[in-house]
């Protein structure tokens, strides 16, 4: 018997690039430039950050409030905005009841105000825009599959991308006016006339499966925990191998 | 020190039990991985160290439950900012199986990996003397499968992405090896109290 083990599947999937450990490391001030409304429950808030040293679409930043106290709160949020977007970066930002960081950006924040980010983190949920991508989220699990999506256009890139998003219904549809051909709509609780109501189900999966691009499909899935095993268990049970799903669950 | 405009934070009591930049989870558990969660039965769980010890061995369910009981009951951190008070995991302590593979002396550090192929590294000295579990039971049930059961590596004194999920084995090394998270821009330890989040922290 060898000594080494071979994992039955594997997930041992590469990161997607090189993180910058400076940057990573580094507490930048930003400074909100804009606060853009997107739903009754979602805001867009966009930053100057000066320093900023790039990011790939899919990647996260941790965020820091600091009270008078010196007690500090810190949370992460993926970047909304595509890498090309220079010296800027926006976040969006669900309303979360009670929520200490969320509630103080929904309430209290106003252009010139300015809070801590360090980033951007995490080479493994990011897309370079190389690989075929079907990407899936949920409400504010949409944040990062936007990045990609914007970063697709201002690129005019030839790889094929697939958004499926699910919302509430549509008016609680984050960045509804920007979605194209490549979006489809999952609306959960209410519908436009015409359309169907229901989850995310695998029959919303597999026209888009069975497109098969060439190398086959890189699947980001982003959301709640509930959405994340969901859509995840219905990928893999529509054959789409697990090694080729990557997953960011924000809590 | 930045201070924000108007932002008090929640009302809140000192901690000492909390490290700094970390709050209260309260009863929420967040599930964080960022693999699909495997299918894995009891019957197919299997447990293995190997590497620099004078004998390789793999466990299945019966016979790591044959080891001594011993349980964690104490904090857990997650790096997303999160801890959790005062939770109970049921199980082995690590130091019952390191004991049966007898590691070389040159052995510095482990490679934990799970059945998704999910790694992390750990200074062999943070997994001996009682600070390590593999676990199977949370507050006396289960270890539900999103939060890594049937069994799952617990070394609670360090972020919780060290606590590797679906715990598959160990490889003893005599140099430090960094893992998924630590590939992707994490801290090679992860001491929570020294807020060792990402690489250059
Ligand atoms: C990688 C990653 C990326 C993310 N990206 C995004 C994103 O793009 N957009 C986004 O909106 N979110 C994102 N999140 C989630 C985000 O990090 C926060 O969890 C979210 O904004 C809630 O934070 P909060 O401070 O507003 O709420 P918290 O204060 O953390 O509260 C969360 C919940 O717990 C309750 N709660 C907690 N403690 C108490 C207490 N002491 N008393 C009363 N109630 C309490 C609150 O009422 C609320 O329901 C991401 C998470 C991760 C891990």
């Amino acid at each position: 018997m060898t000594d080494t083990f071979v994992p039955p599947t594997r997930f041992a999937v590469p990161g997607r690039i090189a993180v910058s450990n400076r940057a990573a490391a580094t507490w930048q001030t930003a400074t909100l430039t804009e606060i853009r409304r997107e739903t009754p429950g979602a805001v867009t808030f966009r930053f100057a950050v000066p320093e900023w040293s790039g990011h790939l679409p899919g990647q996260h930043l941790m965020l820091r409030l600091t009270a008078e106290d010196g007690y500090v709160a810190q949370r992460h949020y993926s970047l909304a905005s595509p890498p090309d977007d220079t010296a800027h970066i926006e976040l969006t930002l669900d309303h979360v009841e009670g929520g200490e960081v969320s509630g103080w950006f929904h309430t209290v924040a106003r252009p010139g105000d300015s809070v801590e980010v360090r980033g951007p983190l995490s080479g493994f949920f990011a897309w370079p825009g190389d690989r075929p991508a079907l990407l899936v989220g949920a409400g504010s699990g949409v944040v990062p599959l936007m990045s990609m999506l914007r970063h697709h256009r201002a690129r005019a890139l030839d790889v094929p991308l697939r958004l499926l998003v699910s919302a509430r219904g549509p008016e609680e549809l984050i960045y509804a006016r920007e979605y194209g051909a490549e979006t489809t709509p999952v609306f959960t609780r209410t519908a436009p006339e015409g359309m169907a109501v229901g989850r995310l189900a695998a029959a919303h999966l597999a026209p888009l499966l069975a497109e098969r691009p060439p190398g086959g499909w890189e699947a980001y899935v982003c959301g709640s925990n509930g959405f994340a095993e969901h859509a995840s268990r219905l990928l893999v049970e529509a054959g789409q191998p697990v090694d080729r799903i990557r997953i960011e669950r924000f809590g | 020190m930045n201070v924000t405009r108007a932002f008090t934070g929640r009302p809140r009591v000192d901690h000492a039990q909390l490290p700094p930049g970390q709050y209260d989870a309260g009863d929420d558990w967040p599930v964080l991985s960022a693999e699909v969660t495997p299918d894995l039965a009891p019957a197919d769980w299997t447990f293995r160290i190997d590497g620099l010890v004078a004998e390789p061995r793999t466990w299945n369910w019966e016979q790591a439950h044959a080891l001594p009981a011993s349980a964690y009951e104490g904090d857990i951190h997650c790096v997303t900012s999160w801890s959790k008070f005062g939770v109970r995991f049921g199980g082995v302590r690590l130091d019952a199986f390191l004991d049966a593979v007898r590691p070389d002396a040159s052995a510095t550090h482990v490679v934990a990996y799970s059945h998704t192929g999910y790694t992390t590294n750990l200074p062999l000295a943070d997994i001996t003397g009682g600070r390590a579990w593999i676990v199977w039971e949370y507050e006396g049930k289960p270890l539900p499968a999103e939060h890594g059961g049937p069994a799952r590596l617990i070394v609670p004194h360090l972020y919780f992405w060290k606590s590797a999920k679906w715990i598959a084995g160990l490889r003893l090394l005599d140099h430090d090896e960094p893992g998924f998270w630590e590939q992707n821009g994490y801290h090679a330890r992860g001491n929570p109290w020294e807020e060792q989040r990402y690489s250059g922290d």
